[in-house]
């Protein structure tokens, strides 16, 4: 079996693997490279556990091909803290128990992460509509929506 | 633990200083850092990746299977079937095993026939599809009502009770009946008596995190599993059965856990995990696909119900009835006894009468999910008690409170209620500015009451002091909504440390003493006392240190703020000697002080929840949106109120998607026709609004500081609350869920 | 002796009583009265029952002391989500 051969960035560093033409990139992430932050629930791109950005665009890893990564830059839910400084928005998770058991939440991180950059102001409804691609099974949303509307006020008044 | 007298655990304290808190979680930055290791993020060196085969068909006699091909593929290092687990097994661990690997029939779309590990998942899935297996196709029955018919097909003869009565389908395999009073005088009573007929279809508990195992096991009959589960020590004990090994050889670890809503109460591919493991002499990882989670794990039963209940003008109600049907897949054990008992719950009735029928059908074993049975039965009788209400005229919160269940009354399940909070949590609603808030045109409100029992299980708590003053607590039970954080807020409330002083940590089955699984609402009231207990234990033996230093008597010390102290004048002169201190010494003076707990505690005590919900519908497109949302629940005390408001929540939005899209949807052939997420659609969060929630604290005298269990009454009352608004928004009784578009617009077609 | 009360569906098995009288100190003692008295009863309480002593659910705990002015029902055996 031939497998390919791809260079590409992933939370900056340069990264270089050899992967099966079949294998996602979430399987590579996962399983070559050792980053186990983005989750599979569901390989079908429903859910979201599995949200990465590709060269600034949100994407679910588990519908990408690893080959795909050729020459890209990915980020991940690794690359969100700046060594030990929190993104404020993982700050604002933790005050807010915008999480219970926290598997959607390297999904919910990179995409809301996403959004901030995009809207710094969003409204409730922007918000909701932007992360309807990742599935929360335990906390309802409601703190979730919560915090990161918060974040975004707290990053507006820093900025 | 035996109580001699109910109530006698409570300390009726009215101060705390952590409990009730709000701190930051323990597992917060694991959480979100993406280091916090789940069921699949587990790696062992030499893995193995397993795949299971899965039975396409509904009902099938399988005649071979032929796994030479499969064997022969490069790559492939073992492949199991059933006769390579253990025989002889009896009941409940017969049934586990044939759900989880088939013997003789196929009984569901999905049943696992094979399963087969090789050096990657890709090869392990290539070799599923090499594997040739002969069917002898029988007939199917995949609906409740259809199951229980005279020409049903037979799933499984000889499983009967002899409690179902005589002439029943042998699918039927259980039958409960209870009550009590003269029903034919309480409906002759009533003004009006209305009588429905209702259906509700299977959701899946929808845990993001498919199961995931890895397992080890060798020759020697030593195994170590890691999973993702609600209970590791249950998931020990099966599998230690279902492979034939001593339970006290196999050490299961279990790992983060993301979602498990009593879906992961049982084990599925971990019996497999290992018996692989054991054939190929490398460790075996598996992952379930959310396929294979939808058409093989368990989703809670579908039912059929029938309610009949009168109702006087000015809103008592004089008699009521219900049967509940609910099928529970291809074995015994669907939850109809207990969709019995909660259904009237929240009414104090003098004549009631409840029917429960558990009912096997070509579906996969239901498993647990939040409150299991209630809140179909909620759905039901509060749809119709809602209808009354509107017939009459009356006030919903009014009428439920004329009739509302409370200490001393009958609950419909024979027994005189002890202290219980329905009628606070239903003063609470009336009070609240949502009942009150002015509703828009076509909007609708609903009310809706739920009940759920709770549970307390076997618990056993250790906890160790360390010299810096500081303390570890091993629990057993599975963090499914922020335990770690409650424990240590009770913990540091009895040593008088701080919270950040203390860790928690789920231990492994070898660490610790047998724990029930993380259900039935009981990790914060049955490991938290047990923790509380844990931690008296050591206080026991702090007092005792400081008694021996002082030299005089231990019952002359006293324990407060987190300091020793002689208990009077006297006792003696002596300063306060904190704990610090007597750690230090601990080691020259006694050695290491731990304190511990191990009981079954029986005070759960039970919850009442009461929901509000606003809703509109559109008419052209039958969509019903939800516009504002409620949840008022008796918690007894709130240890940590965020995560009691997170269970409230996510408890109603469970609901809120089992009202109106989840549903299991099979096609004539018997099989699962949504088997991914964009068909089997749970609430998104455009979906739904802000949840507000409002914690009632009617203290629970069966736990030190009053607990009652939290995680699953909150999906009990949104099924009729939400039923309830749309017949205000559009004056149509929908009787069926899902209310799904198509459903609300033929209601509206009808109208 | 405590007055037992059962589920009406279990009258089938003990001559059509649905209180059932015992000589019992705790649950254990209980459910043992109740199958000594009523044989039939033994597999129904095998298969797993809880028991409701004065309000309080006790779901599986044989050594819950009873009392003879005690309010005891049978109830099905709970399990939870």
């Amino acid at each position: 079996m031939s497998k390919i051969h791809v260079t590409t960035k992933v939370n900056g560093d340069e990264v270089e693997f050899l992967c099966d033409p079949r294998e996602t990139m979430l399987d590579v992430l996962r399983d070559h490279l050792n980053l186990t932050g983005a989750k599979e629930g569901c390989g079908t791109g429903d859910c979201g556990a599995c949200s990465v950005t590709v060269d600034g665009r949100l994407v679910c890893s588990c519908l990408m091909l690893g080959a795909e990564a050729e020459g890209k830059e990915i980020a991940t839910v690794e690359g969100i803290a700046n060594g030990e400084a929190l993104h404020p928005l993982q700050t604002k998770f933790i005050e807010y128990a915008a999480l219970q058991c926290g598997i959607c939440t390297p999904g919910i991180l990179v995409a809301a992460k996403n959004l901030l950059e995009r809207e710094p102001d969003p409204t409730e409804e922007q918000v909701r509509y932007w992360l309807a691609g990742n599935l929360c099974r335990c906390t309802g949303y409601d703190k979730i929506i919560r915090a990161v509307m918060d974040t975004a006020a707290d990053m507006r008044e820093a900025s | 633990m035996a109580l001699d007298k109910p109530g006698e655990d409570y300390e009726g304290r009215t101060s705390y200083t952590h409990v009730g808190t709000r701190v930051d979680r323990p597992d917060g930055l694991d959480k979100v850092t993406g280091r916090a290791k789940f069921g699949a993020d587990a790696h062992a060196p030499g893995m193995l990746h397993g795949a299971i085969v899965r039975s396409p068909h509904a009902h099938a006699k399988i005649l071979k299977i032929d796994t030479s091909k499969a064997e022969a593929l490069a790559g492939v290092k073992a492949v199991v079937t059933r006769a390579d687990f253990a025989t002889g097994l009896e009941g409940e661990e017969w049934n586990v095993l044939e759900n989880v690997m088939a013997s003789d029939t196929a009984l569901y779309d999905g049943h696992a026939l094979a399963a087969i590990a090789a050096t990657s998942s890709l090869i392990a899935r290539d070799a599923v599809k090499l594997v040739e297996v002969e069917y002898e196709l029988l007939p199917h029955v995949t609906d409740v009502d259809e199951a229980m018919k005279p020409d049903a097909p037979v799933i499984r003869a000889g499983q009967q009770s002899k409690l179902v009565p005589e002439g029943m389908h042998p699918n039927v395999v259980n039958y409960y009946e209870g009550g009590h009073g003269d029903m034919d005088a309480g409906f002759a009573e009533a003004d009006l008596v209305i009588e429905r007929h209702f259906t509700t279809e299977a959701a899946h508990q929808g845990y993001i995190e498919p199961h995931a195992a890895l397992a080890t096991l060798g020759a020697d009959g030593k195994g170590e599993l890691w999973c993702c589960t609600q209970g590791h020590f249950i998931v020990q004990k099966t599998c230690a059965a279902l492979v034939g090994i001593d339970t006290s050889q196999l050490r299961v670890t279990a790992s983060e856990i993301g979602g498990g809503f009593g879906g992961k109460t049982t084990v599925f591919l971990e019996p497999l995990a290992l018996a692989l493991s054991r054939k190929s002499n490398r460790p075996v990882k598996m992952v379930m696909s959310r396929s294979e989670i939808l058409r093989a794990t368990g989703p809670t039963s579908s039912a059929s119900m029938d309610i009949k209940i009168g109702m006087t003008k000015d809103g008592r109600i004089t008699a009521g009835k219900g049967v509940f049907r609910l099928q529970g897949g291809a074995f015994p054990d669907a939850p109809a006894g207990m969709a019995a008992e909660c259904s009237f719950a929240p009414y104090n009735l003098n004549a009631v009468s409840i029917e429960g029928y558990e009912v096997m059908a070509n579906r996969p074993k239901q498993a647990a999910y939040r409150a299991p049975g209630s809140p179909m039965a909620a759905f039901a009788v509060e749809s119709v008690v809602d209808e009354l209400c509107k017939a009459l005229e009356l006030d919903p919160i009014e009428t439920r409170l004329k009739n509302a269940s409370r200490e001393g009354t009958k609950a419909a399940y024979g027994p005189t209620w002890d202290r219980i909070g329905l009628v606070e949590c239903l003063e609470a609603a009336q009070a609240h500015p949502h009942m009150q808030a002015p509703l828009r045109e076509s909007e609708g409100r609903g009310v809706a009451a739920g009940f759920w029992f709770n549970h307390g299980g076997e618990t056993s708590v250790s906890l160790a002091l360390s010299e810096d003053g500081t303390a570890q607590i091993s629990v057993g039970t599975p963090d499914i909504g922020g335990s770690r954080a409650s424990m240590a807020l009770m913990a540091a409330e009895i040593l008088g440390i701080e919270y950040e002083n203390i860790r928690v940590t789920v231990a492994d089955t070898a660490t610790l003493g047998y724990n029930d699984v993380s259900h039935g609402s009981r990790v914060t009231y049955a490991s938290g006392l047990a923790t509380i207990n844990a931690a008296k234990d050591a206080v026991g033996k702090l007092c005792d240190r400081a008694a021996q230093r002082w030299g005089i008597d231990p019952e002359a010390v006293i324990w407060e703020d987190g300091c020793a102290k002689p208990a009077g004048p006297n006792a003696g002169q002596f300063d306060p000697m904190p704990l610090k201190e007597i750690t230090q010494r601990m080691g020259r003076t006694g050695g290491p002080i731990s304190g511990h707990f191990e009981a079954t505690p029986e005070g759960a005590g039970v919850s009442f929840g009461v929901h509000i919900v606003d809703a509109h519908v559109d008419r052209e497109t039958g969509k019903t949106s939800i516009d504002r949302y409620t949840v008022i629940q008796d918690a007894g005390k709130a240890v940590h109120p965020t995560y009691v408001e997170g269970q409230f929540q996510g408890g109603a939005a469970q609901g809120i998607g089992w009202a109106l899209n989840e549903e299991y949807v099979y096609g004539e052939d018997g099989r699962l026709q949504n088997t991914v997420f964009l068909d089997y659609r749970i609430p998104v969060a455009s979906d739904l609004p802000m949840i507000d929630t409002v914690i009632v604290e009617v203290p629970n005298p069966g736990h030190p500081f009053g607990v009652r269990g939290v995680g699953e009454t909150g999906i009990c009352p949104p099924l009729a609350a939400i039923a309830n608004a749309v017949s205000g928004a559009v004056g149509v009784r929908m009787t069926s869920l899902p209310m799904s578009p198509p459903k609300i617009l033929k209601a509206l077609k009808e109208q | 002796m405590v007055e037992v009360n059962l589920w009406s569906g279990l009258r089938h098995f003990t001559d059509g009583a649905v209180t059932v009288e015992v000589e019992a100190k705790n649950v254990g003692e209980v459910l043992e009265g109740l199958v000594k008295l009523h044989p039939e009863l033994g597999d129904i309480i095998d298969a797993g029952v809880s028991v409701a002593v004065d309000g309080k659910v006790i779901a599986s705990g044989l050594t819950e002391k009873v009392r003879p002015e005690s309010e005891v029902f049978i109830i099905q055996q709970l399990k939870g989500g």
